[in-house]
């Protein structure tokens, strides 16, 4: 298909919230929209399906373990992981790194180990690991990106030595929308001995991520940035070290049995799953899974990168306006990050809200980053397959009138 | 094209753009920071005070056009008024913000006033108040 007739498709249809408002949503990189499908598995599973999985004796609890497990299955299959035991819900990417950090991280690393991360990280991709450190005497080392938000290989190799046991990398990071050498970390922390935690939340949603053709250890990613609901992540982890690690959260449904003294911990998954879970949660991830497959990852990503050239080279010819990262469109997976000279990135953010554009302004929880880069707090539109042409338009039209409306060249 | 929203009205863009008060005051007798870490917006505010009146004022800083407008237009308020007069006028705005200040109220503030629609905007509250945030703890400690 050429790209007019892709980006004719009207794939809004399937998002009543889209449908209804008048808005042009680009804030797709702090949580997505949700297809009408999503909400009614979700609101099905609790209409029709509802009892607390994992536990019930009769036929209404076990629909509602079946619900969940297949959930589970869903999300194996779509980030190809051996086994479905490695496969672990949690309730988003934060908790799914935090999972890493205390049960993999405090119980493997002592002082003088290093944990190499990139200055381009979220701080739920940050702050776990200085956690470990403090606790632990380790040091964290940051690989920092040059001005176009690109990490050389040299730059990997120099960091990664023998006393890294943790590389935790996203990969793609969420204010500058560069797909990072993640497949190159992997390999060099393997090579030393460590392990690598890819932070996915940017990438999984739109991009086929295969945990086994990158040798990912760990991947963490979010339900609500792929369509999906709130309230429901997801952790993969290789089987051989979540079957060594610890829990990380104690209490019902994660046990197999508990004496006065003693207890055995339930196997894999579900050692990692605490409590009652997020069932109908899951199921609406299932659906939002099946419906990213029915639009098909070769579609989302041609009509992402199309918009975002679209949005970029218009952009550029704004005067007074910066992308920060590369100057090529290319390198931006759908995230554009950006100033206006004189005017303040929430002013710019109520401006574009006047015009019904919905983006994103403040530090993106990204802070040490925008410090390196010098830019301080900046404007971020962050597009989604569902987004139209006419989305970008009127963010530009927006965008181009923002410097004439803040007074300035009157 | 829709319409600025109220609160990008020509006086607010005019106290961001040209702000009569922002710049250095070498010879204050109290100054103090402010910073808004959700914005980044960061002023710090000078005062020359004497005999209990505040007889000149300035700040310096950065921040969105909300946060610079407000503590411009505050100082137009308050230079030459007593202490308490000021904290009197603080008092309003901060309610005004809050939605809870008459109309009567609001007319005492005069320019500051046209901020009153900040109160629909609850991630820009902390830009509007952070200039007479300050200068209430300034004066505040003074005492
Ligand atoms: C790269 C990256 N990592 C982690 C997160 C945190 O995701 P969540 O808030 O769903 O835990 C985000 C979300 O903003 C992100 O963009």
């Amino acid at each position: 298909m050429v790209n007019e007739d892709l980006l004719a498709i009207d794939y809004k249809k399937d998002f009543p919230l889209l449908r209804e408002l008048d808005v042009a949503y680009l804030d797709n990189s702090a949580t997505s929209q949700r297809p009408q499908c999503v909400v009614d598995a979700e609101s099905e599973f609790y209409l029709k399906h509802n009892a607390n999985p994992l536990r019930g004796l009769y036929q209404l609890a076990m629909e509602a373990t079946d619900g969940y497990e297949n959930a589970r299955i869903a999300v194996q299959k779509f980030i190809n992981a051996k086994s479905e035991e490695e496969i672990i819900f949690t309730r988003n990417t934060s908790e799914s790194l935090n999972l890493v950090a205390y049960s993999y991280g405090l119980s493997n690393l002592q002082a003088g180990d290093e944990i190499v991360t990139t200055i381009m990280e979220h701080h739920s991709n940050m702050l776990p690991w200085r956690m470990v450190a403090a606790k632990t005497g380790a040091v964290v080392k940051y690989i920092e990106c040059a001005q176009d938000g690109s990490i050389s290989e040299a730059a990997l190799e120099e960091a990664i030595t023998s006393k890294t046991k943790i590389v935790a990398m996203a990969q793609v990071g969420n204010v500058l929308g560069r797909l990072n050498p993640v497949e190159k970390a992997i390999e060099l922390a393997h090579k030393v001995g460590a392990v690598a935690v890819i932070d996915g939340a940017q990438s999984v949603p739109h991009m086929p991520v295969d945990v086994q053709a990158s040798d990912a250890d760990f991947l963490a990613f979010s339900g609500h940035k792929m369509f999906g609901p709130m309230g429901i992540g997801v952790l993969y982890g290789k089987k051989k070290l979540l079957k060594k690690m610890p829990p990380f959260l104690y209490g019902g449904e994660m046990i197999n049995w508990v004496s006065r003294e003693t207890q055995e911990y339930a196997p894999l998954p579900h050692k990692f799953e605490a409590g009652t879970v997020n069932a109908a949660g899951a199921v609406g991830l299932h659906a939002a899974i099946d419906y990213i497959q029915s639009v098909g990852f070769e579609v989302i990503e041609a009509r992402e990168a199309a918009l975002t050239k679209i949005a970029f080279e218009g952009m550029q010819k704004i005067e007074g306006v910066h992308i920060i990262g590369s100057d090529k469109w290319e390198e931006h997976k759908g995230i554009i990050t950006f100033t206006i000279e004189g005017v303040h990135p929430h002013d710019i953010a109520a401006i574009f809200d006047a015009d019904g554009v919905n983006i994103r302004a403040g530090n993106h929880c990204a802070q040490p980053l925008l410090d390196h880069l010098g830019t301080g707090a900046t404007a971020r539109m962050s597009l989604a397959f569902y987004n139209t042409v006419a989305d970008v338009e009127r963010f530009l039209a927006s965008l181009s009138t923002m410097r004439e409306r803040m007074g300035y060249g009157r | 094209m829709a319409d600025n929203r109220a609160f990008y009205n020509e006086i607010l863009l005019d106290h961001n753009m040209h702000p009569g008060h922002k710049h250095e005051l070498p010879d204050a007798d109290m100054e103090m920071r402010g910073y808004n870490p959700t914005c980044g917006d960061d002023i710090t505010l000078r005062l020359k005070v004497a005999d209990g009146i505040v007889v000149d004022g300035a700040f310096t800083g950065s921040g969105c056009a909300i946060s610079q407008a407000s503590a411009d237009m505050m100082l137009d308020l308050v230079i030459g008024k007593p202490k308490e007069e000021a904290l009197r006028l603080s008092d309003i705005f901060l309610r005004m913000i809050k939605g809870s200040a008459s109309e009567e109220e609001i007319d005492e503030l005069e320019e500051a006033g046209a901020l009153q629609d900040v109160s629909h905007m609850p991630a820009r509250v902390k830009c509007a108040v952070l200039g007479w945030h300050t200068l209430e703890q300034l004066l505040e400690d003074e005492e």
